[in-house]
């Protein structure tokens, strides 16, 4: 019953024993042991298990993970480069853009894609981009903060203050 | 050198949760791993019958099914720990499994535990369980009524309790008063809803009968005590460990039956065993907030002086009594009925009720959130009654600065405030005149622009031991910290408390490094596991910081004066000619010789010179009970403009002006008031659990419960007050639920300014648009707009 998948994670290529029902999120948390992606629902609301699927915002949960065969997936473990944070998770830690930190790899991956579709997002295209990333500690407000201040950062610009 | 006290610095527990490698519950894997999955009641009352368990057990994978029948001998029921004296509490047993009769939708009846979580689910399908339906009821004021469906049997009219608190002569002050107003208030349910679900894994050595026990929990030790009387080991075989934890809001407070039967399954079976309950389990199993109907007046004169406040309030608290369940709408609120006022003559009465619901406990704010709700709708009606500024009222009823420590009629005595400063700061960021003249303009235009007012002051930093004892809390409130230093002077500071997002690894640390002279690097602060940690009581009720935090000032001082010990015998100098700057002592007179904290801490853990009668080592423990509760306060204020023609409410603007003493890291602070102000929006605005009549959970999953999102939520605006708190060393209060407390009222308010030149005085929140229009079209057909 249960089948061998080979699923591309984080530039390396990752093997697993899964049932074909099982999804993405529980094999990349279970069987690859990337427990960075976070799983907050059952019916694909919190975004907690974003993870990147060929560059673009996927909620994990809502794909089995036969379905990623062939595909390139980035968790949150895979962001960084060379030890060096990606500006969207230096811009968390400077804005105080996460409390308890459950839903944040699914809302940096989730900003990843946003700020690659849109390198200035407005405040308001910040809000509807994270709509389907549910956070319950932070108002969301430096959130979105960071996510402004990532975005100067990676035009280059010198970042945007916090909106206060 | 500048002090860490007060600085905004960036968050220690950051970088792990930045890049995935912080480990929460669900994240823990042990060799040999198994899993448990429970099935629930799908009915919210009924007979239980057989329970057929014998095609699950025969299902691939399967290691073990139970029933209730099957444990009820070996496990104590569930305590309720909070037993509220001089209300006659009846707290009926709360089984680990149902046996005879399930009570709410979500009442555990089995479970299975086997090779694969996809295992032990399927399995839970081919249990056959026979049930009689009986009538649910979910409301609380239709649950004691004659006649309603009862719950248990020796709990007649499911009154589970009848709390009063008096103060002065309420009934005279009505009597005799100049203006009365009252209002029927409903303070809907609410599902906590922190991200990341309840999970647990229990590890039995049967070897060493020691029992350790991952769980998503707020107090460790609090789940190590009720775990090892609920299993019945003995205490110090139990380790609990609270990992890292997304989020709890008061529903990881309490100790729930599921995280005992991982443990259960696991002493039985020889194998580590896991359990995650989904969002939907959540939303059935884990605790809801709130479930008030409230029947409240206030009384006052012509010129707006309060008299009295009067109440009878409905609490729901489900199928069973939860851990902290009956404290939360009598303690944590009743005696908070005088709110930021002189009333002096106060009447509550308090029913809790049982209903065929999921249990209510500790929500964020927890009875403070609904006190303050209610004065403050009342205020604005009283306002609204006499023809009098609602700000005006406040001014004219706050207990003034220079009265503290003030004793209101409820016995309770605040410590320090200045009300007015918060609302005078509040109205400034605001312009409240300009806001008035803009509001009038549009009214011209038939639009409907409103303001509202939510001045609070609330009980937290829980809290004296010996009240907590008197006030039937089963067990203590005071905290504690060990402060460690090692040779090479890096510390460990391990604390009783249990942070999960509120940020103490950080603002801990900046207490610890400002005592040594140290960057904040070299302190690294500990938690969540009852192994290493001193005896605490974790963390609820913004308490950490005021009474956690106060305990690692007093182990670092101790510490601090040990050193300075080791410090003046290696300069062969009296302690007393001693100074200390920046990191270092010095000889007074003689600025080249000095000793630091570092140099003193290798001396003392080496302890090759240690002056007569000093220990060697460099460590010490404080328990800190502080000696009254503390009471922070503020002002908010929330502007909107509703739609008349969808009911829609926009807010325009939020302001939060709060007074937690002094912030010991403003980010932090600011952050807690961002996610507590949303939160109360979200309650204002949005969420409401829902029963249907057969007690079905409506709003049983996120597809239907609205957690507020991003694209809905307002910006808020902060600004603070510093009153310092005279009961710890540290002037601090707290500043975890003050958001929530203050904002419900503000953002209600507001929505009942801008309706009222329809003559609308109150809507029951959340004032979804569907709400709004009703009373609006209510208004205008009954002629409204007076
Ligand atoms: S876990 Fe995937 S959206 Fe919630
Ligand atoms: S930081 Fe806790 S849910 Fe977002």
């Amino acid at each position: 019953m249960k089948r061998t998948v080979s699923l591309s994670v984080n530039g390396a290529t990752r093997t697993a024993e899964v049932e074909p029902r099982a999804l993405l999120a529980h094999v990349l948390r279970d069987d690859l042991d990337l427990t960075g992606t976070h799983i907050g629902c059952d019916t694909s609301q919190c975004g907690a298990c974003t993870v990147l699927i060929d560059g673009r915002a996927v909620k994990s949960c809502t794909m089995l993970a036969v379905q990623a065969e062939g595909c390139q997936i980035t968790t949150i473990e895979g962001l960084a480069t060379n030890g060096n944070l990606h500006p969207l998770q230096q811009a968390f830690w400077e804005k105080h853009g996460l409390q308890c930190g459950f839903c944040t790899p699914g809302m940096i991956m989730t900003a990843v894609d946003l700020l690659a579709q849109n390198s200035n997002p407005s405040e308001g295209e910040i809000r509807h981009a994270i709509e389907g990333n549910y956070c319950r500690c932070t108002g969301y407000q430096n959130i979105v903060a960071a996510i402004q201040a990532a975005a100067a950062t990676l035009r280059g610009a010198t970042p945007a203050r916090a909106a206060s | 050198m500048p002090t860490l006290f007060g600085s905004g610095i960036k968050r220690r527990e950051d970088p792990r949760l930045i890049t995935g490698r912080a480990t929460y519950t669900d994240d823990v894997k042990l060799p040999g791993l198994i899993y448990l999955a429970i099935l629930r009641s799908p009915y919210a009352h009924a007979k239980l019958g057989k329970v057929d368990t014998k095609a699950a057990k025969a299902a691939p994978g399967v290691l073990a099914v139970y029933a209730g029948a099957d444990i009820t001998d070996r496990v104590v029921p569930v305590p309720c720990a909070w037993n509220v004296p001089n209300c006659n509490l009846k707290t009926p047993p709360h089984p680990l499994l149902a046996h005879q009769k399930v009570r709410y939708v979500g009442d555990g009846v089995a479970m299975v535990i086997a090779e694969s979580r996809a295992a032990a689910r399927d399995a839970l399908d081919l249990i056959e369980v026979d049930y009689e339906p009986l009538k649910a009821v979910t409301d609380p004021e239709r649950a004691c009524q004659q006649g309603a469906p009862q719950l248990h049997a020796d709990v007649p009219n499911n009154l589970a309790f009848t709390w009063v608190v008096a103060g002065g002569n309420a009934d005279e002050a009505f009597a005799k008063a100049e203006a009365k107003v009252s209002l029927r208030i409903v303070q809907q349910r609410l599902l906590p809803t922190a991200m990341e679900p309840r999970a647990a894994v229990a590890s039995y050595n049967a070897g060493t009968g020691q029992l350790t026990l991952w769980a998503t929990s707020q107090n460790p030790h609090i789940h190590r005590f009720l775990c090892s009387v609920m299993l019945k080991i003995p205490e110090h075989r139990v380790r609990v460990i609270a990992p890292e934890v997304g989020g709890g809001f008061g529903s990881k407070i309490p100790c729930y039956a599921d995280e005992v039967l991982a443990c259960l399954a696991s002493m039985d079976l020889g194998r580590p065993v896991k359990w995650t309950e989904d969002r939907s389990e959540n939303y059935k199993a884990t605790i809801h907030g709130r479930d008030h109907v409230e029947y409240v007046e206030m009384c006052g004169t012509r010129d707006g002086k309060i008299t009295g406040l009067r109440t009878r309030v409905y609490a729901g608290l489900g199928g069973y009594a939860s851990t902290a369940a009956p404290g939360v709408p009598t303690i944590l609120h009743g005696l908070m009925y005088s709110g930021a006022y002189t009333i002096p003559n106060i009447h509550g009465t308090v029913h809790g009720v049982y209903t065929t619901a999921t249990p209510v406990d500790a929500y964020r704010g927890a009875g403070r959130p609904e006190a303050t709700y209610l004065i403050e709708r009342l205020v604005d009606t009283l306002a609204r009654e006499i023809g009098m500024d609602p700000v005006e009222v406040r001014r004219k009823n706050f207990i003034p600065k220079d009265a503290f420590p003030y004793t209101v009629a409820t016995g309770l005595t605040y410590d320090s405030g200045n009300y007015h400063g918060t609302l005078d700061k509040a109205l400034g960021m605001l312009d409240y005149g300009a806001f008035r003249a803009e509001q009038e303009k549009a009214r011209q235009q038939g639009r409907y622009l409103g303001v509202g007012v939510s001045s609070y002051a609330e009980i937290c930093g829980l809290g004296p031991s010996q009240v907590a004892g008197a006030v039937g809390f089963g067990g203590g409130l005071y905290d504690s910290a060990v402060v460690r230093v090692y040779p090479t002077g890096m510390v460990r500071v391990y604390i009783g408390t249990k942070p999960h997002g509120q940020g103490e690894e950080t603002t801990f640390a900046q207490i610890v490094a400002d005592e040594f002279g140290y960057p904040v690097e070299s302190v690294e602060i500990v938690h969540g596991d009852t192994e290493s940690t001193p005896q605490g009581w974790g963390t609820y009720g913004s308490r950490t910081t005021a009474v956690g935090g106060t305990a690692v000032k007093l182990a670092a001082q101790r510490v601090k004066e040990k050193a300075k010990k080791v410090a003046a015998h290696l300069l062969e100098a009296n302690e007393a000619d001693l100074e200390w700057k920046d990191d270092a002592w010095v000889v007074r007179g003689s600025p080249d010789k000095r000793k630091s904290f570092a140099e003193a801490a290798l001396m003392a853990n080496v302890a090759w010179n240690l002056p007569a009668g000093v220990e060697p080592g460099l460590e010490a423990t404080a328990f800190f009970d502080p000696t009254n509760f503390v009471y922070p306060f503020g002002t908010h204020l929330c502007t909107v403009e509703v739609n008349p023609e969808t009911g829609q409410v926009t807010v325009l603007r939020y302001i939060a002006v709060d007074d937690c003493g002094p912030p010991i890291n403003p980010m932090i602070v600011e952050g807690q008031v961002h996610g507590g102000v949303i939160q109360g929006i979200g309650e204002a605005l949005q969420e409401m659990a829902v029963y249907d009549a057969e007690g079905q959970l409506l709003t049983g999953t996120m597809m239907d419960y609205a957690v507020p999102k991003a694209s809905q939520m307002p910006k808020i605006e902060t600004a603070h007050t510093v009153t310092p708190s005279p009961v710890n060393p540290l002037g601090v209060k707290g500043v975890g639920e003050t958001g929530t407390i203050a904002s419900v009222a503000a953002v209600v308010n507001a929505v009942c300014d801008a309706l009222a030149p329809l003559g609308i005085k109150h809507i029951d929140k959340p004032l979804t648009p569907a709400r709004v229009w009703a009373a609006i079209q209510q208004a205008k057909g009954n002629g409204g707009g007076r």
